[in-house]
């Protein structure tokens, strides 16, 4: 469950902002997820509806999440081709010579506050 | 629990550490403006339909439209804290000659064995440390410490991996001495330590040959963040089914570039390898640092004769 604690991850994320902004309360909070990241984006809804609640920051807050699909670089094929998961083949030549190139990202990107 | 130190429910033995978390992120920006998301993405529909998988879904466009509230654009890495954390770790070791291997599997493939029959064997050679991670217990840095080398316990409580902070306290109470490896034995899962940089210069993935060959494709993630993998316990190869050739091309089908090794740290078998690999990484990690110390030097010239 490194859900939870990448979940309290946001908070903090949250919290320093609000601190720096001078916002009280957010409403929506946008994360960035890659398809080929680390984390289950129904797990983070989860966990980020039980850290949100009780903290008057995000308490009630939406979380938004973004998908970014997986993009790898072929090295037989000398090109960037999409990829849904770690263990795909390149869609192209059916090798698996494939560096991932995006796709694996976990930002907060932006939030929606008052 | 917090996202970092673990604070809250783990321990690092010996040690209670209240510690408040001042910290503060740079560049952030805030305007507001309309935008939008383009984040179309393909359904890739192979698998079978009755499978239960979490790891798609539910995608996500949003448009803010015409809410009077404002927008902060942060573009932060959530993991940002544990990375800034590892960057540090990583800086000291480079610092200080340390070559530092943080060793994930899942529990039960032999990393602690393997850990007790290393460290016996490059004792006389170098200085060793070893930090140990598991939910509850000090049994694993109890055996470590029966060789006679120095292991420290981090007990993540309800943690399921270590975080950078954790290592940074440990490394500090451990008093890890230049020029020297250190082992960290990440909690036994191949799931959550994969995402959480230490700021080791390798994470070290240990497979026993009485495990699943096809762990490679079922836990990607983990074999895709290792830079080696360990077959253990291959003294036991004729008692089983693991086909060996068949989970090297699964673990290289994640990660092109992973190195394998062959061992068992029960018979010895291989062990030779392993040391000689650990022996030049320790090199690598102590020319570092005289580049680094030359640098220095150089720089401090620079500026006498500048004076």
């Amino acid at each position: 469950m490194h859900e939870m604690s990448l979940t309290e991850g946001v908070v903090r994320i949250i919290e320093d902002q609000a601190a720096s902004h001078g916002f009280t309360r957010v409403k929506t909070v946008w994360l960035e997820i890659g398809e080929l990241s680390t984390v289950v984006p129904e797990s983070m809804e989860f966990c980020f509806d039980a850290v949100a609640r009780g903290n008057p920051l995000t308490e009630g807050a939406k979380l938004e999440i973004v998908r970014v699909p997986g993009t790898a670089w072929c090295m037989d094929c000398a090109q960037s081709v999409a990829i849904a998961s770690r263990t795909d083949e390149c869609p192209l030549c059916g090798g698996y010579h494939l560096n991932v190139t995006a796709g694996d990202q976990m930002r907060v990107k932006e939030m929606e506050v008052e | 629990m917090c996202t970092v130190c673990g604070c809250g429910d783990a321990t690092v033995e010996g040690h209670s550490h209240p510690h408040p978390h001042d910290h503060h992120h740079g560049h952030e920006h805030d305007h507001s403006h309309d935008h939008h998301h383009g984040h179309e993405h393909p359904h890739h529909d192979h698998d079978s339909d009755k499978d239960i998988h979490y790891g798609r879904g539910i995608a996500g466009v949003h448009v803010p439209g015409l809410s009077q509230s404002r927008i902060v654009q942060i573009e932060q890495d959530i993991l940002g804290h544990n990375n800034d954390f590892a960057g540090r770790n990583r800086a000291w070791t480079a610092e200080h000659g340390v070559l530092a291997l943080n060793l994930v599997s899942s529990p039960g493939s032999g990393k602690t064995t393997l850990l007790c029959r290393t460290a016996e064997m490059l004792k006389a050679k170098f200085p060793v440390a070893v930090i140990e991670g598991d939910q509850q217990t000090s049994f694993d840095a109890d055996r470590i410490r029966a060789t006679g080398i120095p292991a420290l316990q981090i007990n993540t409580g309800k943690g399921c991996h270590l975080d950078a902070h954790m290592v940074e306290t440990a490394i500090a109470r451990l008093g890890v001495v230049d020029d020297s490896v250190l082992f960290i034995e990440n909690v036994g899962n191949l799931v959550c330590p994969a995402a959480f940089d230490l700021g080791e210069a390798y994470k070290v993935a240990i497979l026993s040959v009485t495990e699943g060959e096809d762990k490679p494709l079922k836990y990607p993630d983990m074999f895709a963040a290792a830079g080696m993998m360990i077959l253990n316990k291959i003294d036991l190869l004729p008692h089983t089914d693991f086909d060996v050739e068949r989970c090297i091309a699964f673990a290289r089908r994640v990660n092109p570039d992973i190195v394998v090794l062959k061992l068992s740290a029960r018979s010895g078998e291989g062990m030779d390898e392993w040391l000689t690999w650990i022996t030049e990484g320790r090199r690598r990690a102590m020319a570092d640092k005289v580049a680094t110390l030359e640098a220095k030097l150089a720089a401090a010239k620079a500026s006498l004769r500048d004076e």
